[in-house]
């Protein structure tokens, strides 16, 4: 009799996947289609280096996707990373038009985010305001102090960062730049940090039922204001990134960031709700916004708007595949 | 006011107090900034002045707020008003651009028609996310937040439509009794929802949907059908407002028109005393958090401070009233308070709680 069930479940095993884990097979496989898509369509598409340029041109999507991959698994949401991000590249922009040492200037312009994102932290718990509100807050903050700057955008034309912007490490025939491989760091000690740390742990746990948390006694305050810092650092090395990217920082980049960050971290299968959701789904999700981009970019005859109205419908797509997913639960 | 402490409780504990203050300090600051602020003159029958501007500029954001209220009051949210502006400036425009002549009433009404029926479908899906397949309102309303940019931009096919209209350009900038048209609109239809919720069980209905929708449904409300039905009105509302800032400018543009209006009516409402939270809602506190939004940005415009800076005031606006109406920031100070003189507080601590459900 002990034998069947587990003969059973060794058998379901192999086609049946967990529950928690169909939204982000679901993007994977979405992602799938959408590349055979492409290449059947465009022949360049099957280039390599395709992929790598979806990376070097989301790397700070992605770095920033997974600092609100934090805040969406504790059921809160983080609406000034756009504006983070740009003042961030702003702020080393200024530094370095003023002949900072640039190691001094990634230190001051890494430490923006993380405080700004400990504030809004502190007060979203200490004196319970939600987190919409406190971050909308945040947000006219930061992007008010872009434009407090500067009113136009600064180019920096300092050594280390058009390095750093035009270094191209080589893999075979293709390249990648420094960006990516930052990003892809950020996102291996995320990842690592959810899955094994006690923080990730309390990240879901929170999630999951702050109430539960609380009375099981782990350190709700702490990890909420803790997400919103990560999301700040997160927003920050964006920042950084982006000005690697660009070379200049202005004051009216990233604007409505926000939403690519959510609507990637939402078709990653992570649950706006909180609770459910991993990192890797986040770097997926990112990626089939990429893949949109570069498939319009590779038609040529549709218009850029075209992107928001697919990000629109994939949203709707996924936010129905979740919701199908929670009624089986039940 | 009376300096009798214990007449000065009630009028401080009054949801209204802080909002009302701040309002005043601004008008306060911009008149020592610029004495002629206050001036309002009548000029071939119409009125002037800067006052008469601030509140002809807040009428959408008034409008776009109110429905908002709704929302807010059932528990939901409403992201997707920024779009549902865009989308029906842009059909509008559209249509009447496509118009012989611009200037027929025909040509203009049948726009705005088409115009508002598309906003109601946009409403009825946003409603229809919500209530019937119970997606949560952020991200239902999300999706046509992102997707309904797009959907301005494909109709307007990625320009800026331009029209010379002088019926539709009365929406914006008409006037109607010395009064401008637009701050008549916003009137009207403030006091249209204010009579449905306030003098109609409709009112406590949103807000008894908005405390415990389960409940609700178990007294005998068909709460599914309030939740659409609040999420139509605020795309109605939306699409009024969207006639009135491109009839403002003559022009749709898909990409800037009711940018971050979703954020600045939000704003509005949490001013006014809404908690995000729902079961309640106070539109004459809205209008005035709306009232607010719109003083802050033109006195900003006034002192010539660049607009996105402007944002850096609001930022401290937003926080400040946030932190004032917060039961937990308020019971931190009172607390502080009471360390000093202990007996007297005590009453009004009391009177103040008793006052902040009502």
């Amino acid at each position: 009799m002990t034998t069947t069930p587990l003969a059973v479940r060794a058998d379901r095993a192999w086609w049946r996947v967990p529950q928690r884990h169909v939204p982000v097979l679901a993007t994977f496989v979405l992602l799938l289609v959408m590349y055979g898509v492409g290449v059947a369509q465009y022949r360049a598409f099957s280039n390599i280096q395709v992929i790598f340029n979806i990376f070097i041109d989301n790397g700070f999507l992605l770095v920033v996707a997974v600092g609100m991959t934090f805040v969406i698994l504790t059921g809160g949401i983080d609406l000034s990373v756009g504006s983070v991000v740009a003042m961030t590249a702003m702020v080393s922009a200024s530094l370095l038009r003023d002949g900072m040492n640039p190691a001094l200037v990634l230190v001051i312009a890494l430490l923006i985010g993380p405080v700004l994102g400990f504030a809004m932290g502190c007060v979203i718990h200490y004196f319970d305001i939600q987190p919409f509100i406190v971050t909308l807050a945040g947000m006219f903050f930061a992007r008010g102090m872009c434009t407090w700057i500067s009113s136009t955008s600064i180019p920096i034309t300092d050594g280390f960062w058009t390095s750093a912007a035009q270094e191209r490490i080589r893999l075979g025939e293709n390249f990648v730049s420094v960006s990516v491989l930052i990003a892809l760091a950020v996102v291996a000690v995320a990842a690592f940090a959810l899955a094994y740390t006690r923080l990730g742990r309390n990240v879901y746990a929170i999630g999951g039922n702050p109430q539960s948390a609380l009375l099981m006694g782990l350190p709700v305050g702490r990890t909420k204001i803790a997400v919103y810092t990560i999301s700040g650092l997160c927003s920050a090395i964006g920042g950084i990134l982006l000005s690697f990217y660009t070379l200049s920082g202005a004051p009216l980049i990233a604007i409505g960031m926000e939403l690519d960050v959510i609507a990637a971290v939402v078709i990653g299968g992570t649950l706006l709700t909180g609770g459910s959701g991993y990192v890797f789904g986040t770097v997926l999700g990112v990626l089939v916004l990429g893949v949109i981009q570069t498939l319009i970019t590779f038609d040529g005859s549709l218009s850029s708007w075209w992107t928001k109205i697919v990000i629109g419908a994939l949203l709707f797509a996924f936010i129905l595949l979740q919701r199908l997913v929670g009624i089986r639960k039940k | 006011m009376s300096t009798v402490k214990a007449r000065l409780a009630p009028v401080t504990g009054h949801r209204l107090f802080w909002p009302l203050v701040m309002l005043v300090v601004l008008l306060v600051a911009n008149t020592v900034y610029r004495p002629s602020f206050l001036s309002v003159e009548l000029k071939n029958g119409h009125l002037y002045g800067s006052l008469i501007d601030i509140v002809r500029l807040s009428a959408p954001l008034i409008l776009v707020a109110l429905g908002m209220s709704l929302v807010i009051a059932t528990g939901g949210i409403d992201l997707s008003v920024g779009s549902v502006v865009a989308v029906s400036g842009a059909v509008a425009c559209l249509w009447i651009s496509e118009q012989p002549d611009q200037n027929s009433l025909g040509g203009v009404f049948t726009a705005l028609a088409i115009a508002f029926g598309l906003a109601l479908v946009l409403g009825v899906w946003n409603g229809v996310l919500v209530a019937v397949i119970g997606i949560q309102p952020i991200i239902a309303t999300l999706i046509l937040m992102v997707a309904g940019r797009g959907l301005a931009q494909l109709i307007t096919s990625g320009q800026i439509i331009t029209i010379n209209s002088e019926p539709y350009k009365t929406i914006g900038v008409g006037h109607l009794l010395t009064l401008p048209f637009a701050i008549i609109i916003a009137l009207v239809v403030a006091v249209i929802v204010a009579v449905l919720t306030r003098r109609t069980a409709l009112g406590m209905i949103i807000e008894s949907v908005g405390g415990n929708a389960e409940a609700s449904r178990l007294a005998g409300i068909r709460s599914r059908r309030i939740t659409l039905l609040v999420y139509v009105v605020s795309a109605a509302c939306a699409a009024i407002a969207g006639f009135m800032m491109t009839a403002n400018v003559s022009s749709a543009d898909g990409n800037a028109a009711g940018l971050w209006v979703e954020l600045d009516a939000i704003l509005a409402v949490v001013i006014g005393g809404t908690s995000l939270a729902g079961g309640r809602f106070y539109l004459s506190g809205t209008i005035v958090g709306a009232l607010i939004i719109q003083t802050l940005t033109t006195s900003v415009y006034a002192m010539n401070i660049d607009p996105q800076t402007a944002l850096l005031f609001k930022a401290v606006v937003v926080i400040a009233v946030c932190l004032i109406q917060a039961p937990a920031f308020r019971a931190r100070f009172r607390r502080k308070r009471t360390l000093a003189p202990p007996p007297p507080p005590a009453p009004t601590a009391e009177k103040q709680k008793e006052q902040v459900p009502a």
